[in-house]
């Protein structure tokens, strides 16, 4: 008999224990699931920086309460982050989830993630689906919703009076999402449509393709170091000089721009996006960045910043009662936090209406290549699908 | 329209020349060792690193490439004298296992010294644009590409069908324990022939490094598309890698050129948008199997 007695005295210690943890919560466990090495990784690094800066600004908690930040890379495989996304969730136990940078892992992980009732932050990956019909109280999104970026682009090309375009985007969701954004407010001619393969690196055909049906602008969307190489083969091939590139903001951060900048200098590409960190805060994040970390002071990382500063708020909201899901959602919702990049606020689909600029890549007063705001294409800007949401 | 169809068939030609530079070690170690060597792409990948490393230190492009080959070259005759030679004799799944264990550890050994994001590697200035040939434009670059390729392709054949080195390689592929019979050091050769093999990888991952990105795990998927054209063109065969190489450079261009739109002819725009790209880079593998059911040894079998 004593070994049972001995068990259930065990038993009912675990149950105590847990209950306790119920109440409130004495850490913040987050899963950073991002795409951290290969041709994407530029993203996920500077999202992942981003986010721990602002945990090191708070002193290594969230809502006051010790934060840790678990780092996984997805290798930007689906199967592998789904993986990963099932240890968070079982093993590690995490509290909220955040990172990821493609849509398609996106829509493979999000599932499981919210039949678990955790929160995911998103600091990037914005599918329409989601702001849409699949629309959930689990998922925020900082960032954007896919279309946005490119809707803005499409909005400035057409008031530019472009009148011939040819569309450029990886065949995944969120190529599919950029090209609808695009269409959505440029109503000149298409003449084609190019869908690559996503990680595709070598455009020759492509660009070749382009050269043949003479547009007067390009619109790309290839993330990471996709972007970075068709940049560098357009001017190679020549393109340069008679078409006219146009590209989401993500495209010209300031990593790219060192990566292919001389040469894009030369052709002076006017890009769309919000401004890099022009808020008061600015002034307090942007020299610690530069002497502590490696983060330039360009905007990825400002998604990744941005959706630490949520958690931080949302977590003080509820006094460290992370088992109450629905004051946190509350709280999220509420956003206790003014973004560094110009402030937001949630829409009923949990993604962003917020402002988009335009930015133009020159020199500056130094003679380096960089990021110029030229002015604001949208204000308080929601997404296409808000209204397809029911939010339950 | 000639602009495009010259520009597309050059496009071609590039990699396919450039996936020669891949195929004719890997075939030449498979067809005469016998040996599977999945590692091939990590000399692939060790040689590009290698040259964007001596390229940023050096300020040369040349020196770059030059250092990268030699030093790829020492590491895989190194690897072939320390490692590869006791695996002659076994079979096909311990080779296998062997040089993808090996991959592992290039990989992971290049992310220690590099890093894990991709390395900047860029062409010299002076070939960072087009040229210009009667109102055709194509760039620089690529065309130095065709260039090597060619003299590349061109020296081998020199050496393998007018050399007594080419005779004797020929020999051990197509009949080893003959050729060893007759008195040739075939253990000198196989290490001779890995050497080569190995700076051919470095000169190609050295000059599509600039092209596409120097980056952990590069060697894997080139890898796979290497194996496919050493299948079509016959395993042994430097010839059948030239045209497999080829072949397999050209479809895939002209695929991802030609198909979406030539579907958007007779399906609707939302199937073709969606059903060309994914088509369209299946192309080669469905080019492999055509030929593998009418010509399983593949087009030019060097074991006859």
């Amino acid at each position: 008999m004593r070994p049972t007695k001995c068990l259930f005295a065990l038993a009912t210690l675990l149950l105590l224990g847990t209950s306790v943890h119920a109440a409130e919560a004495t850490s913040v466990k987050v899963g950073f699931l991002s795409t951290l090495s290969g041709p994407g990784a530029g993203l996920g690094i500077d999202i992942r920086d981003g986010f721990n800066l602002a945990v090191k600004q708070l002193n290594g908690k969230l809502g006051g309460l010790p934060a840790e930040v678990i780092v996984v890379d997805d290798q930007q495989k689906p199967e592998v982050a789904q993986q990963i996304a099932e240890k968070f969730l079982k093993k590690d136990k995490v509290d909220f989830m955040t990172g990821i940078v493609f849509s398609n892992i996106m829509l493979a992980v999000g599932q499981p993630v919210f039949d678990n009732k955790t929160f995911y932050i998103s600091a990037n990956a914005g599918p329409s689906q989601y702001a849409g019909e699949q629309c959930n109280p689990y998922f925020f999104n900082v960032a954007w919703q896919n279309d946005n970026l490119h809707e803005a682009v499409g909005k400035y090309v057409m008031d530019k009076g472009f009148k011939n375009v040819v569309l450029v985007a990886p065949n995944y969701p969120g190529g599919k999402d950029a090209m609808v954004g695009f269409k959505r407010f440029y109503k000149g001619k298409v003449s084609e449509e190019i869908y690559t393969k996503l990680g595709q690196l070598d455009y020759a055909a492509e660009l070749a393709q382009i050269r043949s049906l003479k547009p007067d602008a390009v619109f790309f969307f290839l993330p990471g170091g996709m972007g970075i190489n068709f940049v560098k083969q357009f001017v190679a091939a020549g393109l340069s000089s008679d078409t006219q590139l146009f590209a989401p903001g993500f495209s010209a951060d300031e990593d790219v721009i060192k990566a292919v900048g001389r040469r894009c200098s030369a052709c002076s590409t006017p890009r769309t996006g919000r401004t890099t960190w022009r808020t008061p805060r600015t002034g307090a994040s942007l020299p610690t960045s530069r002497r502590n970390t490696d983060v330039c002071p360009h905007f990825t990382p400002s998604q990744g910043f941005d959706a630490a500063l949520l958690i931080d708020g949302a977590v003080r909201d509820v006094k460290g009662r992370l088992d109450d899901k629905e004051a946190l959602r509350k709280a999220l919702e509420a956003k206790h936090f003014k973004s560094v990049r110009g402030d937001f606020k949630f829409n009923s689909n949990h993604y962003p209406v917020q402002n988009y600029y335009l930015r133009v890549i020159g020199r500056d007063a130094q003679g380096r290549v960089t990021n110029k705001t030229m002015g604001t294409v949208f204000t308080n800007h929601a997404d296409a699908y808000v209204a397809q949401c029911k939010m339950k | 329209m000639t602009q495009l169809i010259l520009e597309q068939a050059l496009n071609g030609l590039q990699f396919g020349l450039m996936l020669f530079l891949l195929a004719a070690g890997l075939t030449l170690v498979f067809g005469i060792m016998d040996m599977i060597n999945l590692a091939h792409g990590s000399l692939y990948m060790v040689g590009a690193y290698l040259a964007a490393a001596v390229t940023q230190a050096s300020g040369s492009f040349m020196v770059g490439i030059g250092t990268a080959m030699l030093a790829t070259a020492l590491l895989g005759a190194l690897l072939e004298v320390s490692l590869l030679r006791r695996l002659y004799a076994r079979d096909h799944l311990a080779q296998v296992l062997a040089t993808f264990a090996l991959i592992l550890i290039a990989n992971e050994v290049v992310r220690m010294i590099w890093g894990a994001q991709p390395m900047l590697l860029n062409a010299p200035d002076a070939l960072s644009g087009p040229v210009s040939i009667g109102g055709f434009f194509y760039p620089a670059y690529r065309l130095l590409l065709i260039g090597v390729g060619v003299l590349v392709a061109g020296l081998l054949y020199l050496l393998v069908s007018h050399t007594r080195l080419g005779m004797w390689v020929r020999a051990g592929a197509s009949n080893r324990e003959m050729t060893e019979a007759l008195g040739v050091n075939v253990r000198l050769l196989f290490t001779a022939v890995f050497a080569v093999g190995a700076a051919l990888c470095a000169l190609a991952g050295a000059m599509l490094g600039p092209l596409l990105a120097v980056q952990v795990g590069m060697g894997e998927s080139i890898l796979i598309l290497a194996f496919v054209v050493i299948v079509i063109g016959g395993i042994g065969s430097i010839r059948g890698a030239l045209v497999g190489s080829l072949l397999v450079g050209l479809v895939d261009t002209l695929g991802r050129a030609a198909l979406p739109s030539l579907l958007r002819e007779v399906l609707s725009p939302e199937v073709a948008s969606s059903l060309g790209p994914a088509l369209a880079s299946i192309l080669i593998y469905v080019l492999m199997a055509a030929i593998l059911f009418w010509r399983p040894e593949g087009l030019f079998p060097a074991r006859g």
